[in-house]
């Protein structure tokens, strides 16, 4: 479902990750762990095609559903709206079924302005069920969930896995998952590794 | 065969002209010959310009500042010609020299717009009664002024050095289809006082627009500004190569 | 594209900052022109064709930095650049919507102020059409510019900085159209060369647009 490959990565010029491999098949999670900062985050966004690694391949599938830690809601439109545009975008499945399962039926025809944190973060994450996509590229998704939410959320997740969908995702809370950890402290990419031309520029 | 395989090591030794460590050896010690030559051609072009040539009957002693403003206005055009090439290059070939020749290009060719500018209004006066008028050559360079200033200042404003040399490149290549756009626009909008082109390379010295003894100062006066010009530029070119690597030793600094 | 197209007419006629303000700011330039060159008919005519152009455009101008600055920040423009719709067309779709919302209530209204500037009626029919045509060209190059500016804060006085020279032939054109019709001349010619203009901006700017967001965005 996804390779990675000797992927380094780095942000705003800094290299941050060095030869990072590993692979998600259909029905796995991977939860990818490390100290803020490490580089979570840039790795996810080349994952999700928004950034170009310094080198290394990522193959599998085309398109991807990526939630970051802001969750792009247009206050004006009804939690409802929000979902439909990107169903309509992705061509995916009718928000009916995503609303039911993160429990959003009520707020359906509310504006996404007037809703929570919590709730805000859920309707963020029912919007990866109207993608259609087998893989989820999920920053932190269980930030700002209480408990109870959290267990919503693992549920969720875990009937996607189970209909043969794959996640990559990041948290700080354990989610007992089918899946698998993989620390990125390992691929820290030291001084020595990055060099930059403009180091060569000795006179 | 073996011609392609010449061209080929010929091609990449080109480039590899632009790799900084080889840019700023050469660059380096070239520097002192065109310092050196700049002041002889600019010089002498100019005191030979200034004091030996004689007043012309009709334009009086105002026709000499010609050998400033010629000269200035061909190298503004040929500052914007060079930050378009250097961004293309860039933007294809991730030479990070070219890209940072066209930044430096644009604070130079920005000020020989402006010299321009201002020894026309000097120069119109007399002629013309007054500094200013929207004629469309000197409506195209205050236009190419304005798309100096909007390259130097996004330039100014993004932080992270490798957006901001991205996304002034397509400004740039953007910037020249409109630049160009305005041109014709200004002439399709008056047809304007300026007399008709002075020093054309190609004919001008058959077609006498001017006389041999105006002309030949004001060909060493050209050469002196065309020096003035890559020498301002390399010097521009070497000091951003030398602040971009001390932002990454600094970068280093605080990773150990 | 369609989706996305309906999506920002929604959020502008909502949020109540795309219709009403520029045509409001549009007005007010008007208003304020026999204020400052005095109340004489005659030079009022003179002069209304290029004031009406310039005063479009700069109402143009208002609502540039909100076409992906307000996606921009809310994340949304992430997502957009994660999802199959490609770049290019989001910014399409972005500027179609800038200039629905804002440069045709523009040209609709136009003649109605030039009736205000003591404008002829056949040289008010040359204002709406060339900004009718025109139009788009404001629109997609402000949306350009905006790409440009996305991960500036407050990068709205350097958007206009970078847009208004490159609004010069489009403002040259559309402003001789309306002259030329005023003295009641043959207006053709600049009407297709803005018409040109606009093209030209649809084949070329998505590009430059599309590449100038993934440089923001990574």
């Amino acid at each position: 479902m996804l390779q990675v490959s000797n992927l380094s990565v780095a942000r705003g010029g800094i290299s941050l990750l060095h030869d990072v491999s590993f692979s998600v098949q259909p029905g796995q999670a991977l939860v990818l762990r490390g100290a803020n900062g490490i580089g979570k985050t840039s790795l996810l966004r080349c994952i999700a095609g928004l950034q170009q690694p310094i080198s290394g391949t990522i193959s599998g599938s085309e398109t991807v559903a990526y939630a970051a830690h802001a969750d792009g809601l247009k206050g004006q439109l009804s939690v409802l709206e929000n979902l439909k545009f990107w169903s309509e975008v992705y061509g995916g499945p009718a928000p009916k079924s995503a609303l039911a399962a993160y429990d959003l039926q009520e707020l359906a025809q509310r504006s996404a302005a007037n809703l929570s944190a919590g709730q805000k973060r859920r309707l963020g994450l029912a919007r990866m069920l109207v993608t259609g996509c087998g893989l989820w590229v999920m920053d932190e998704p269980t930030v700002s969930l209480d408990a109870q939410n959290v267990a919503l959320f693992r549920i969720v997740l875990q009937a996607h896995l189970q209909s043969g969908g794959a996640a990559v995702l990041t948290t700080h809370i354990d989610l007992d998952l089918s899946g698998e950890n993989l620390d990125l402290t390992g691929y820290i990419a030291t001084a020595q590794r990055s060099s930059s031309t403009f180091e060569e520029a000795l006179e | 065969m073996n011609s392609t395989s010449t061209s080929k090591r010929l091609w990449d030794a080109f480039w590899q002209l632009a790799n900084p460590k080889v840019f700023m050896g050469w660059s380096g010690r070239w520097l002192p010959w065109l310092v050196g030559l700049t002041i002889l051609f600019l010089g002498s072009g100019l005191i030979w310009g200034f004091f030996f040539t004689p007043d012309d009957t009709r334009q009086g002693s105002t026709v000499k500042i010609i050998y400033l403003h010629v000269p200035a206005a061909l190298m503004a055009i040929n500052g914007y010609l060079l930050m378009f090439v250097g961004s293309l290059v860039w933007l294809i070939r991730r030479q990070h020299v070219s890209v940072l020749a066209a930044k430096a290009a644009a604070p130079v060719g920005m000020t020989m717009t402006l010299i321009a500018l201002a020894t026309g209004a000097i120069w119109g006066q007399p002629m013309w009664g007054t500094y200013w008028v929207w004629d469309p050559r000197l409506t195209s360079f205050l236009i190419l002024f304005l798309f100096y200033a909007g390259y130097i200042a996004l330039w100014a404003a993004i932080e992270d050095d490798d957006t901001a040399a991205d996304l002034t490149s397509v400004l740039a290549l953007v910037g020249s289809v409109f630049a160009l756009l305005s041109r014709y626009a200004v002439l399709f909008w008056s047809q304007g006082l300026h007399q008709g082109t002075t020093v054309n390379l190609a004919d001008g010295a058959k077609q006498e627009n001017i006389s041999n003894v105006f002309f030949q100062p004001l060909f060493l006066s050209m050469a002196g500004f065309g020096l003035l010009f890559v020498t301002l530029l390399l010097i521009g070119t070497r000091t951003e190569l030398r602040r971009r690597r001390l932002k990454v030793l600094q970068a280093r600094e605080r990773m150990q | 594209m369609i989706q996305l197209f309906m999506r920002d007419i929604g959020l502008a006629v909502r949020s109540g900052g795309g219709f009403g303000l520029a045509l409001i700011f549009f007005l007010i330039v008007v208003v304020l022109i026999p204020f400052a060159l005095g109340p004489d008919q005659s030079a009022l005519a003179l002069v209304a064709p290029g004031v009406l152009w310039l005063g479009a455009l700069l109402a143009c101008l208002l609502s540039l930095d909100r076409i992906f600055g307000l996606d921009y920040e809310d994340g949304s423009l992430d997502l957009l650049a994660s999802s199959p719709l490609p770049l290019e067309s989001v910014y399409i779709a972005k500027a179609a919507a800038h200039w629905l919302t804002t440069g045709l209530p523009l040209a609709l209204a136009a003649p109605l102020l030039g009736v205000l500037l003591n404008l002829s009626f056949d040289a008010g029919m040359a204002l709406c059409f060339s900004l009718l045509l025109g139009t788009p060209a404001l629109s997609l190059i402000g949306a350009f510019g905006a790409t440009l500016t996305l991960g500036i804060k407050r990068g709205g006085l350097l958007l206009s900085l970078l847009v208004l020279p490159l609004y010069v032939p489009t403002l040259i054109f559309g402003a001789q159209a309306v002259r030329s019709a005023s003295l009641g001349q043959p207006f053709d010619v600049p009407l297709v060369l803005i018409l040109a203009i606009s093209l030209g901006a649809v084949a070329i700017l998505p590009f430059a647009s599309g590449a100038a967001l993934r440089i923001n965005l990574r």
